[in-house]
């Protein structure tokens, strides 16, 4: 490839991209009322997106071989937990995080 | 509606300066902002690496995390510059990759309404970790919550960017004992996800999510699930439409379902 043709691909890789993020304003600008039906997908998406993007992070980790997702249960049960008892999102992440890192480098 | 209403018009009494709102704004914004950098700067670091063993200068990672700014597809783009000129396949690739970003723009029409020039920037660098701390967090009263969503967008990038950029440069000089360290940000989606389970009344959606992307991901693999997934969402949710209530916003129920 040449500096032009790469230039090219990674161009259209972020214009790809942005166009996924600019649509829907778009589509729906700002100025005109939006669909019933479209500010009902605004409030009903995000839990199914924040859903999708929890399995999305495991999407690597194999039920089936190597530790079975174990570290990976073990740590966001701990982050639950953190996050349920004190509901401080730092405190949650930090918590969880180190359990897996601790898991992984030690235990498994 | 927003969830913030008339949030950007509060400020405090003695109307502080232009420089103290800024100021404020990124304080605030800083905090949330901690465990991305924990995860962009090992993903980044690793995306610079992988691009400098493939023979890459670290100008690549970094006009790339400059100009993209979308993880996974960034990783796939090496690849491809790897394999003979095929632009369409880029843009194909790209569109498909980051498809769930239409998600975040519908879910964000209403957030992002008035942010003036800001909008650009804050559509522009909406990737899953500031879309996701944009959505969820209640910003602090008196705290102008443009100049907020515009620091979370702006530091996010700076950690991609500088993350990307490190890693071309040091390429496999670096020797890691942070394994692990990424689950950061799991952990970040699994809070998020929780405080979105402790707001909404229906939990169907939250659901949904987790259910119909596990299948997905068992039927299509890990590379092609999201779309699927996307798909089956949308068909069910829009089912379900009637049995959803959103109090905050009588339209949705009583407009085309009636």
């Amino acid at each position: 490839m040449t500096l032009t043709q790469q230039i090219i691909t990674i161009l259209m890789v972020a214009i790809g991209t942005m166009l996924t993020r600019f649509l829907p304003f778009l589509i729906f600008p700002a100025g005109k009322p939006t669909p019933p039906y479209i500010r009902f997908l605004g409030k009903a998406l995000p839990g199914a997106v924040f859903g999708m993007l929890v399995i999305y992070c495991l999407k690597d980790v194999s039920i089936f071989s190597g530790n079975h997702a174990i570290p990976e249960l073990i740590a966001i049960a701990v982050t639950t937990a953190l996050h349920l008892w004190r509901r401080q999102m730092l405190l949650s992440i930090a918590g969880g995080t180190i359990c897996y890192m601790l898991l992984m480098q030690l235990a498994f | 509606m927003s969830l913030y209403p008339e949030q950007s018009t509060l400020k405090p009494k003695d109307n502080p300066s232009r420089g103290t709102v800024i100021r404020q704004a990124l304080a605030a914004a800083f905090p949330y902002t901690i465990p991305i950098f924990a995860g962009f700067w090992f993903l980044g670091i690793t995306y610079g690496i992988y691009m400098n063993v493939s023979g890459f200068s670290f100008w690549y990672p970094m006009l790339m995390a400059l100009v993209i700014f979308a993880g996974s597809v960034e990783f796939i783009t090496v690849n491809m510059l790897l394999n003979p000129f095929n632009p369409l396949q880029a843009l194909a690739m790209a569109l498909m990759i980051n498809a769930r970003h239409l998600f975040y723009g519908i879910s964000m029409l209403d957030r992002y309404k008035n942010a003036g020039w800001k909008k650009f920037y804050l559509i522009f660098g909406m990737c899953d970790e500031s879309f996701s701390i944009n959505y969820s967090v209640k910003i602090p009263e008196g705290i102008d919550r443009f100049w907020f969503m515009f620091f979370v967008t702006l530091l996010n990038h700076l950690y991609w960017v500088s993350g990307a950029t490190l890693g071309g440069l040091l390429g496999s000089v670096i020797t890691f004992s942070t394994e692990g360290l990424s689950f950061a940000m799991t952990a970040l989606l699994v809070v998020i996800f929780l405080e979105q389970w402790l707001k909404d009344s229906v939990h169907i959606s939250e659901l949904l999510g987790l259910g119909i992307s596990l299948l997905c991901l068992i039927i299509f693999g890990a590379d092609g699930f999201i779309i699927p997934s996307m798909l089956l969402l949308l068909a069910l949710l829009t089912l379900l439409r009637r049995r959803m209530e959103y109090p905050a916003d009588t339209d949705c129920t009583t407009g085309e379902a009636a």
